[in-house]
């Protein structure tokens, strides 16, 4: 069974680090956390917690500002080295929308020089875990949005990453297909044994989908508490009317609600 | 009434879209034709549109050599804006600081009446055609500079970000995310600087043609006009008309052959 166990190896290693724009702006305080191999970890709080700030700093989109960030013990820009891979998913589905879904999902392997035939059985075997084989030929304007989300995470998993990272992938889908693909990454997460941060502000989702939620605070950016969510995957639809749930949803509720009121109190445990 | 699938002939939008004008020219043509034979206007100064195109028959030869003088300037000058605007928009997209510090003398370039600028132009350039095809080239190069270099900067951030993240190098940007996504400005750019080389041509030739050398259209016009042979004149703004036209068609045309596709389905059912 897959939990997070601690003895597990640390996938994410972070350590006082901290986001100021050249503004003054403080969009993190020092923050501490750690994601072991194989987690499924959901950042959580009001906007402007620094939530997708920290994600894009794990992904290398952002630089700290100050403090100690590791991958498998490399620094973000040598996690080759390690043998691992990330790969993160946006906001928006952020295809090209002049090329077809399987150039989209190819670009990452063209973009790195991946001979052509492998690349091609490369991004058929990814299509096929995202279900989109018939459509590789369309255009992401021929897809639903639901669609051009999973053409996002399929570009993500053609790398063949250990790592993923999402920031609100499923933010601006419908309820019923946000569900599915909710289920749909949980699965896929079990397959290919990743480790994932996944950035929301739904609480639903967070239950749902995580081993642990982290909850942040907003001005300054902080992480206030930290909950494990134990229960057993694979989770069914079930488990969304189930008392525990509701239990979870309580809690993490109180706690945003805590975190939203006091934006002033630092960070505590 | 008749709302079935298969629409009658007379209301599809692709018939109304020819029929609808062309019953506004047949309506134009008759009205201009019942004034002058009504009023009894003097051919020297409206001819009938029967006479404008009798003189347009009789003189086809001469007004087809000036056709093609004037084609060939503008074509040549459409030809050398785009080159050159083109180079112009990947400079400026290089750096911030070249685009500051050069994009005020394109604007300067815009605002200067060709007409006071061509006299210079004939001067220093010797060779006739040469000096049109310039004058023509400043007029219709503005568009293709700021409608390109607009395109070059118009890329999805998030697009952009995940280049980055992927090490893509300066030309896998440039080639697989900068010019397609640049391509509709630039074809924007295209369709209103073709027409603007066609009035660069006529212009800079009206400037140029008491040299006596070039008889394009312009110089048609106005010799026609020395000798009040105002039938002649019509036919020539006749031809100087269906050529913007035709170029108009041809770059809508190109536009859609390029571009089409982005907005095809090609769904495998």
């Amino acid at each position: 069974m897959k939990t997070d166990q601690p003895s597990a190896a640390p996938a994410i290693d972070i350590q006082g680090v901290q986001k100021t724009y050249p503004n003054g702006t403080v969009a993190l305080q020092p923050v501490d956390l750690t994601v072991r191999e194989g987690e499924f970890v959901t950042l959580l709080g009001p906007s402007g917690c620094g939530k997708s700030t920290l994600l894009k700093m794990v992904a290398g989109l952002l630089e700290p500002s100050s403090g100690s960030l590791k991958l498998w013990g490399q620094g973000v820009s040598q996690l080759e080295k390690s043998g691992h891979r990330l790969a993160f998913v946006f906001q928006s589905p952020t295809l090209m929308p002049w090329a077809s879904v399987q150039t989209n999902v190819r670009l990452p392997l063209d973009l790195a020089g991946v001979p052509r035939a492998e690349a091609d059985a490369r991004v058929a075997d990814a299509l096929a875990l995202v279900g989109l084989s018939r459509f590789a030929k369309a255009l992401p304007r021929a897809l639903s949005g639901g669609m051009q989300m999973r053409v996002s995470i399929a570009r993500g998993l053609v790398v063949e990453p250990t790592l993923l990272l999402m920031d609100e992938p499923f933010g601006a889908l419908d309820e019923i297909t946000r569900h599915k693909l909710d289920a749909d990454l949980l699965e896929l997460w079990q397959k290919k044994n990743l480790s994932v941060v996944f950035v929301t502000h739904s609480i639903h989702e967070a239950v749902f989908l995580s081993s642990r939620v982290v909850m942040m605070a907003a001005r300054p950016g902080r992480i206030v508490e930290e909950f494990q969510i134990d229960q057993p995957y694979p989770r069914t639809p079930d488990f969304m009317v189930s008392t525990e749930f509701s239990h979870y949803a309580k809690q993490l509720q109180d706690s945003l609600l805590r975190a939203s009121r006091d934006t002033t109190e630092s960070a505590h445990a | 009434m008749n709302t079935t699938s298969n629409t009658p002939f007379l209301k599809q939008p692709r018939v109304q879209r020819v029929l609808y004008p062309a019953l506004v020219a047949i309506v134009l043509v008759a009205l201009w034709h019942g004034l002058v034979v009504g009023l009894e206007l003097p051919p020297y100064l409206v001819p009938s549109p029967g006479l404008m195109m009798e003189t347009l028959i009789k003189d086809w030869s001469t007004l087809f050599n000036s056709l093609i003088i004037t084609m060939k300037i503008t074509v040549l000058s459409f030809v050398v804006a785009v080159v050159v605007g083109v180079l112009i928009s990947f400079l400026f997209v290089q750096s911030r600081l070249i685009e500051t510090a050069l994009f005020p003398y394109a604007v300067l370039l815009q605002v200067t009446p060709i007409v006071a600028i061509a006299p210079l132009i004939i001067i220093w350039v010797k060779q006739p055609t040469a000096s049109l095809v310039v004058c023509a080239a400043l007029v219709a190069l503005f568009p293709i500079i700021s409608n390109t270099t607009l395109g070059l900067r118009s890329v999805d951030p998030d697009l952009q970000s995940y280049f980055k993240m992927n090490r893509a190098t300066r030309g896998q940007m440039l080639w697989r995310l900068r010019i397609p996504s640049a391509l509709p400005y630039f074809f924007g750019g295209l369709r209103i600087s073709s027409g603007l080389a066609l009035i660069g041509a006529v212009v800079a030739e009206f400037v140029a043609g008491t040299g006596g050398t070039n008889t394009g259209l312009a110089y048609q016009i106005l010799m026609a006009g020395y000798q009040l042979d105002i039938p002649r004149m019509f036919a020539a703004l006749l031809l100087i008309s269906l050529a913007g036209v035709f170029l108009f068609v041809l770059m809508a045309w190109l536009t859609k052959v390029s571009l089409g596709s982005w907005h095809a389905s090609e769904i495998e059912q």
